[in-house]
């Protein structure tokens, strides 16, 4: 078994509403200068006879929508 | 003429969906998302609510149930079929209709009524309409901001494949006020409005939902 991560996030040219509400909350704890924007984490137990092609597919085809989110598959 | 209405689990406006199809004069069939089997029908409605708890993305699983790969297939033969909000949304993850749904601007759950013109009255769910006929339908939902790629949306906008937009105020930010969209062949048409909520005066704020219902009655 491997562990693989596919970490998702809204394209840059997106608006990211939760992000910019979140960047906003900051400013309520008295921290400014940070600008959040909000993504995904999945984290995947893997058979060793799923390939890379395979991981790609799945974060493609279901963990992220190409529409309007960037992906990114990480063997641990 | 019968007509389909599909039930995920979470799907909350299938039971309006249906009565809107027999008002408008034809049966309404309940479609069932663990069936590969559409029933003979005439056409699919895609009602609202939280398939799958909006788990993943909104309409992500339920694009993925066994009933929505009949939908596809069907569509591809030109079958009709009406998403309107999540179901406009299963619509977009099934690829069935260009672009996404996205948290809305203000991240408020807006609901309220809504004024939208028609821009589209060629479309399998749009011929009862004017082209530039304004209606009154109640809108409710939170991730309803409409978004695509620029080559898409200058491509539907293009094609005049936006079928209806809002107008007299965008309640969440949707690219370009739209508020639905069709199909390049005017059989598949998504909004997040809800005509289905405006077929009686004794509910609804209008009656002007009805005309999608009795529209496709005259493309099959």
């Amino acid at each position: 078994m491997a562990r693989v991560v596919v970490d998702v996030m809204p394209k840059p040219e997106i608006l990211d509403v939760q992000g910019q509400a979140v960047s906003r909350a900051l400013t309520r704890i008295g921290v400014s200068g940070i600008e959040v924007r909000q993504g995904k984490h999945f984290e995947l137990e893997v058979d060793d006879s799923v390939d890379d092609e395979t991981l790609h597919r799945i974060a493609g085809d279901l963990l992220a929508n190409p529409v309007i989110e960037d992906w990114k598959v990480t063997r641990l | 003429m019968r007509i389909g209405v599909i039930t995920f689990p979470g799907t909350l406006d299938d039971v309006d969906a249906a009565r809107a199809v027999r008002y408008a004069g034809a049966e309404a069939v309940s479609l069932w998302h663990g069936d590969h089997d559409l029933q003979g029908v005439d056409a699919v409605v895609v009602p609202g609510g939280f398939s799958y708890g909006d788990y993943l993305r909104a309409g992500a699983i339920a694009s993925l149930a066994p009933i929505m790969r009949e939908v596809v297939d069907g569509a591809a033969k030109g079958l009709p079929v009406l998403g309107i909000c999540n179901g406009f949304q299963i619509l977009c993850e099934a690829d069935l209709l260009p672009g996404a749904l996205t948290r809305n601007e203000k991240l408020h759950f807006v609901c309220r009524d809504q004024a939208l013109r028609v821009e589209n009255a060629d479309t399998a769910w749009t011929s009862g309409y004017g082209a530039g006929e304004e209606i009154v339908v109640p809108v409710k939902n939170a991730e309803g901001r409409f978004v695509a790629a620029p080559e898409t949306l200058a491509e539907i906008e293009g094609e005049g494949r936006v079928a209806f937009r809002y107008v007299g105020g965008n309640p969440n930010g949707s690219t370009n006020d739209i508020a639905g969209v069709t199909s390049a062949n005017g059989r598949v048409v998504g909004l997040m409005p809800h005509p289905e909520h405006a077929i009686d005066l004794l509910t609804g704020p209008s009656v002007q939902g009805l005309g999608l219902f009795t529209s496709v009655l005259a493309a099959v």
